[in-house]
């Protein structure tokens, strides 16, 4: 609970100035960075295992790992998007909506009862899509949030109704006491089928995915890392959770289920970001195919699953951060958003150019980069059934994905451009952001001890 | 000897050629780095050579084995034999020589030698790696700056020819990952590779295995009809970008075939063996009548890669201990004779600025030491006694007709054939850009060679010698090692 009441203190304080004086922007926002550093800190000290409210929550030291690495993530975005935070006129509510979102997750984290788990779900969504209007001025960021809130809703929809349908097969709402009553008649089936639909929208997970590109396209930098970041993270976690003990009886079922998921996911994703000129959509449509991986772990239904599934997110968080923090810079400055504008870069910016090369190699699972052992340990855990073509399939797609990936690449080293961007002064601040999520990229992978301790988290 | 000094001192230098100042520092720096390489290099040959004339016989020397991710049986397990000992020799050549040839590189120096070093880097840990997990890492490092030299430094259609690569090397990769994960699911989460090479695997799943690896690897090392990637990408790349992939890169792709695929999975081998052979003898001469048909000389040195590479395949599928030491010579000898031909060509090219054969002539007279070394490693090349081609040539021949059947008699007889092709081609292109009139008049005024491309020859011919003319110590290296791989193949 402890960090439940971190996260709310935050928003209270922000509530208190706002109401009061109020402040600059730039003392508050150096303020807010202080605090979800404390924040972040704060999270790997007194955590206690237990349960709470006749256990509909719970939480152990793995949770309380996941829910850090949620914590760094906003922290780090915090910084990364500082330069357009500082010129926005709503800093108190940007940061009250992201935060009252990151306690939702942790609520629904932490949730062991599928009422909690759909009103914290909500709690995640909503201020989400408030945030995504945020460029108040431009259109493109209301028609995302248009389309954020209804697909939220309508998956919202879908969500309790496989809820109820479960609610009256079963007679009870905690996870447990379901688990025991699962015994594959239709309606279970039925419910089973609807609340993993509600997921897929979630995690943008093929058929499922439409609304994505252009939400992210839409969207701030910093609500579009936010959400394909923190948002995904947090929704892969109780993913997990519900499928590994909720529906473990099914999970026969949701193996197949998962499988075909996976690969359309993967492959879809990827063959669409072939083709994007704009950079957000361009990993809009990555994301969706890291997701697709994601699925390969997960389906392996065995501790090294989750073990994988939450090393590697934490290796996302830094290389999809680094990737969007650079983008984030370059928008903010010359206001370019397209991958053509990237070309030559690296003779104006090398520093933003590697940053971004390093993220991409380790997005697309290129060693030395972290990515490289999070994408491995992902298809290890996925190959654990022994269905090699699977791994073959993922295997292949990692080609695909090395392919737009390198075009990127290519564009900032290789390709010339006779009005490239001008060489941009990177603030220290973001500065800072971009060289801890590059030392994150490079060190996480060779410093097997975090993999080790993951693990050691039960 | 302690291995991790080969990563150290490649992974040292890189590290200290990104933080110096100026290109001179980053030029020398490489340079007192790629030395130290040679040495260790050298320390180890002798220090292997010391251990096994005190009659230590183990199957690797220097073994070390650090805990990497315990939990998935995950281990920094290092260890060399004869082969690896080889290999890293090569690697140390080439790389010097490397370094030595792009002296003059003025467009972004540090990022090049960084990148090069990297290259370098992969090679070594992927030849003393005892954990496929390890070495497929070191194998996969080398991948990004392949990519980057060709795609930035390069020359042509250098964009297609880095992605082609890029991307055909990742199809390997993913190829090999699979039946990596295969080996270690069905040898109950093991991947070291001397553990695994004591464990029976199912004969079915050797089968299925097996062509995953074997093609895996090799597109590394331009198996036909795979080797598409090599013509692009060669003639494409930088002076020292090509020396590295021929040189080493491609080594890595037949280290891996005959020390992953072949060894461990040993029923897999017998079971493909005849297509490998088919395919090699095609590879053989496909490679050396393409070779013909070629007006550029970086790609003819392409193509009659293909052909020459296509020998160890070929020799690996022969299945016998002499062809394979066979083989594993004429990797060490491919790398370095290719490396020096790509070396030479890159000399010829920075003062003519063509690499047509027909628009050169007469060079001998400009430039004597550049004609010269272009003529010993075109004899090298056609397999002229004396130089390490004949040798290492010889000895898959012979390995090749221990076999009595007549499938395997044709394919060594047609694959021999192909040496009456390459004499053509080789001579040919010498005499039309070496001998004769001078065809183009400002050529007369060009320079030969100067102090950094005379010693980076000089290395790459003493190799050539070294090997040519004594070859008892390099096959002394091999055989027990080829030994090895047959005993499990013969099931002893």
């Amino acid at each position: 609970m402890k960090s439940e009441l971190a996260v709310t203190a935050i928003i209270f304080l922000l509530l208190f100035i706002k109401i009061g004086k109020g402040m600059k922007n730039e003392s508050l926002l150096s303020l807010v960075q202080v605090l979800l550093l404390l924040n972040f800190i704060a999270g790997f000290f007194f955590n206690k295992t237990g349960n709470l409210f006749g256990d509909m929550f719970y939480t152990t030291p793995l949770i309380a790992f996941q829910k850090n690495i949620l914590s760094l993530a906003v922290y780090l975005i915090s910084l990364l998007c500082s330069d357009w935070l500082k010129k926005t006129g709503h800093l108190p509510e940007f940061f009250m909506l992201m935060l009252s979102a990151l306690l939702g997750m942790f609520l629904m984290i932490s949730s062991s009862n599928l009422l909690i788990f759909y009103l914290s779900l909500e709690l995640a969504t909503i201020p989400v899509a408030a945030m995504a209007n945020f460029d108040l001025e431009k259109k493109r960021s209301s028609e995302g949030a248009m389309k954020m809130i209804l697909s939220s809703a309508f998956s919202s929809g879908i969500l309790l109704f496989g809820i109820s349908l479960l609610y009256g097969a079963t007679g009870t709402i905690s996870f447990p006491e379901i688990t025991a009553q699962l015994d594959g008649s239709s309606v279970q089936i039925l419910a089973f089928i609807f609340i993993v639909t509600a997921f897929a929208f979630k995690l943008s997970i093929v058929p499922f995915h439409l609304w994505t590109a252009d939400v992210y396209e839409g969207s701030p930098m910093a609500v579009t890392s936010f959400l394909s970041v923190v948002s995904k993270g947090s929704v892969a976690f109780i993913f997990i959770t519900v499928l590994y003990k909720m529906f473990q009886p099914m999970q026969d079922m949701w193996y197949t289920l998962l499988v075909i998921l996976a690969i359309a996911t993967m492959v879809i994703g990827n063959l669409f970001a072939l083709r994007q000129q704009n950079i957000k959509r361009f990993l809009a449509f990555s994301s969706i195919a890291q997701v697709g991986f994601i699925l390969v772990g997960i389906s392996s239904n065995d501790y090294m699953g989750i073990t994988a599934v939450v090393y590697f997110v934490l290796i996302y968080v830094f290389s999809n951060l680094a990737a969007f923090g650079v983008a984030a810079v370059i928008a903010e400055h010359t206001g370019k958003e397209n991958i053509d504008d990237y070309k030559g870069l690296y003779k104006t910016n090398p520093f933003l150019s590697w940053i971004l090369a390093l993220a991409l190699f380790s997005l697309a699972g290129v060693p030395p980069t972290a990515g490289f052992f999070g994408k491995l340990f992902l298809l290890t855990a996925g190959g654990a059934k022994a269905a090699y073509w699977f791994i073959l399939v993922a295997a292949l797609n990692m080609i695909i994905s090395l392919y737009y990936y390198l075009r990127v690449v290519r564009a900032m080293f290789m390709d010339k451009n006779d009005n490239p961007v001008e060489p941009i002064k990177v603030s220290p601040v973001v500065k800072l952001a971009l060289v801890i999520c590059g030392a994150g990229i490079i060190l996480i992978g060779l410093l097997s001890w975090i993999f080790e301790y993951i693990k050691t988290l039960h | 000897m302690n291995l991790l000094l080969l990563i150290g001192a490649p992974l040292l230098t890189a590290v200290a050629v990104l933080f110096s100042r100026n290109k001179q520092q980053v030029k020398w720096i490489s340079l007192l780095g790629s030395i130290i390489q040679i040495i260790l290099a050298f320390a180890l040959l002798f220090a292997f050579r010391q251990e096994r004339a005190e009659n230590n016989s183990a199957q690797m020397l220097f073994e070390q084995n650090h805990k990497l991710f315990d939990s998935l049986n995950i281990n920094f397990h290092f260890g060399v034999d004869g082969i690896s000992v080889a290999m890293i020799l090569l690697t140390s050549l080439v790389v010097v020589a490397g370094v030595l040839v792009s002296w003059n590189i003025e467009k972004m120096t540090k990022e090049f030698y960084f990148l090069l070093l990297l290259l370098g880097l992969g090679a070594y840990g992927f030849f003393i790696s005892l954990d496929l997990f390890i070495l497929f890492f070191f194998l996969e490092i080398s991948v990004i700056p392949k990519y980057l030299l060709i795609g930035i430094w390069g020359s042509g259609k250098k964009e297609y020819s880095a992605n082609k690569l890029a991307l055909m090397l990742m199809g390997g990769s993913a190829l090999i990952l699979v039946g990596m994960l295969g080996l270690y699911f069905t040898a109950g989460h093991s991947f070291d590779i001397l553990a695994l090479s004591k464990t029976d695997i199912p004969v079915n799943i050797q089968n299925l295995l097996f062509p995953l690896l074997f093609v895996g690897f090799g597109v590394f090392t331009a198996l036909f009809p795979l080797h598409t990637w090599v013509p692009d990408g060669h003639s494409s790349a930088p002076t020292a970008g090509s020396m590295f992939l021929a040189g080493i890169s491609m080594k890595l792709g037949g280290y891996g075939c005959l020390r992953i695929a072949t060894y461990l999975l040993p029923e897999g081998a017998k079971e493909y063996a005849d297509i490998i052979i088919i395919l090699s003898a095609i590879a053989i001469l496909y490679g050396a009548f393409a070779t013909m048909m070629q007006k550029d000389l970086k790609y003819i040195n392409a193509y009659s890669s293909v052909s020459h590479v296509g020998f160890s395949l070929l020799g690996i599928g022969m299945l016998t201990q002499t062809a394979i030491t066979g083989a594993l010579m004429q990797m060490v000898s491919h790398g370095l004779m290719t490396a020096l031909f790509f070396a030479v060509i890159g000399m010829v090219y920075d003062r003519t600025h063509t690499r047509m054969v027909g628009e050169m002539g007469g060079l001998m007279k400009v430039m004597p030491f550049i004609s010269t070394v272009f003529f010993i490693v075109g004899l090298c090349s056609l397999g002229l006694p004396g130089f390490s081609g004949f040798v290492a040539e010889m000895t898959v021949f012979m390995g090749s007709w221990e076999n009595t059947d007549a499938f395997h008699r044709i394919a060594t007889i047609a694959a021999a054939m192909s040496i009456v092709v390459t004499a053509v081609y080789i001579l040919r292109a010498t005499g039309q850009t070496m001998m004769g009139p001078v065809k183009n008049e400002s050529h007369l005024q060009l320079k030969d060679a100067a102090w950094n491309e005379k010693l980076a020859a000089i290395i790459l011919v003493a190799g050539i010698l070294a090997i040519g003319i004594a070859p008892g110590w390099l096959n002394d290296l091999l055989r027990p090692a080829a030994e090895e791989i047959m005993n499990r193949i013969d099931g002893k």
